[in-house]
């Protein structure tokens, strides 16, 4: 099982340029990117919205094609949004990398189970969508001397990752908000890439 | 007493000269009952790439994504996408103050009787209570209403719809 916080870690580091949407415990602000990043201005924390992180993250990567764009997903995020494996293995973008962060919980709620946690098969069901290459990591040692291969490889690239979860009980209105607004975050990824 | 019929006539390449125009990049869409002659136009169409999705609500995100990184999608669903889509309008329309046009099919809709199809009948309603603004659209002389609603998207930074009417002619 791979700690959340060493995952987004690792990940940022070797970003080198590529735009980050994180949501749920890989974008939570005390323990996921935000309170790792090395470049708040190419991350795009998306919390709520239904799972559409990776939906988000395809429109970025066939905008800026010679950019990378790596997605820090959820996997009660992604049973939301199955069909976007599917969206995204048809346009085939090569500079998307889409990680799974499968800790078996909706965690933002409290920690009750996700569906199918433990008997699911994501990759599997990622290559079944048309996803031309995946991989598997549960110990923060693999992932350490894999994610340069994963990152060389032509995507777009699923990646499942098996992470603890990090519950929160706290009510919704308590919890630390990020610094940056939603807004100010499109705004910065918006100046950052495409000069606006 | 007679009575006067005209016929309403929406052809896809007014649709289509209108994006043009507006220089559109991407049609993110799911094909409703009266698109078939507009997809096959749009995907012989060079200047335009076409995004298709599985289900509705992944078309407001994959047109936030594009936005943010300097292209100028629109989405093309019909008013039953729009039910499924809500909480990607809130989240990846309206709170990101996306400039997004979404065209949208008026299923059920008709200005020549009852309109008994709930899917019709519920569509304004929804738009107004997520205070989105649209253009309705019917016939070719229609299509220029596109880019009001371009411009007012533009504007006014937030989603603005155009119901399409009528089914497209061949």
């Amino acid at each position: 099982m791979i700690n959340n916080t060493d995952a987004v870690r690792l990940l940022d580091r070797k970003r080198k340029g590529a735009i980050i949407v994180p949501t749920m415990n890989a974008g939570n602000v005390r323990f996921g990117l935000p309170s790792v990043t090395t470049n708040e201005k190419l991350d795009l924390p998306l919390s709520g919205a239904m799972g559409k992180a990776s939906s988000l993250g395809l429109g970025i990567a066939l905008a800026q094609p010679q950019r990378k764009v790596m997605v820090l997903d959820g996997d009660g995020s992604l049973l939301m949004n199955l069909g976007s494996l599917v969206t995204i293995a048809n346009k085939g973008p090569k500079n998307l990398y889409h990680f799974v962060f499968d800790n078996g919980a909706y965690c933002v709620t409290g920690g009750q189970p996700v569906p199918g946690a433990d008997k699911d098969d994501w990759a599997g069901m990622a290559k079944s969508a048309g996803f031309p290459a995946t991989f598997f990591f549960d110990n923060i040692e693999d992932l350490t001397t894999g994610i340069d291969e994963v990152l060389q490889t032509e995507g777009p690239v699923f990646v499942h990752l098996k992470v603890a979860p990090e519950i929160e009980n706290t009510p919704v209105q308590f919890r630390q908000r990020g610094r940056r607004t939603v807004q100010q975050a499109f705004k910065d990824v918006a100046t950052a890439v495409a000069g606006r | 007493m007679a009575t006067e019929h005209y016929e309403s006539v929406l052809h896809p390449p007014a649709i289509v000269a209108e994006l043009k125009k507006n220089k559109v990049s991407h049609v993110v869409w799911l094909p409703d009952s009266e698109t078939n002659f507009m997809y096959q136009l749009l995907n012989s169409e060079p200047t335009m790439d076409l995004v298709p999705v599985c289900r509705e609500g992944e078309t407001m995100a994959i047109a936030a994504g594009l936005w943010v990184g300097g292209k100028k999608p629109v989405v093309l669903i019909q008013n039953t996408g729009i039910f499924e889509s809500g909480d990607s309008i809130r989240g990846l329309g309206l709170d990101i103050n996306q400039p997004l046009v979404m065209l949208v099919g008026y299923r059920g809709w008709s200005r020549h009787g009852l309109t008994t199809d709930s899917a019709a009948r519920f569509i304004e309603h929804i738009l107004h209570a997520w205070g989105i603004n649209y253009y309705l659209i019917e016939t070719d002389e229609d299509a220029p209403r596109i880019t009001l609603a371009m411009e007012e998207a533009q504007r006014t930074q937030k989603p603005v719809a155009v119901l399409v009417g009528t089914e497209f002619g061949a």
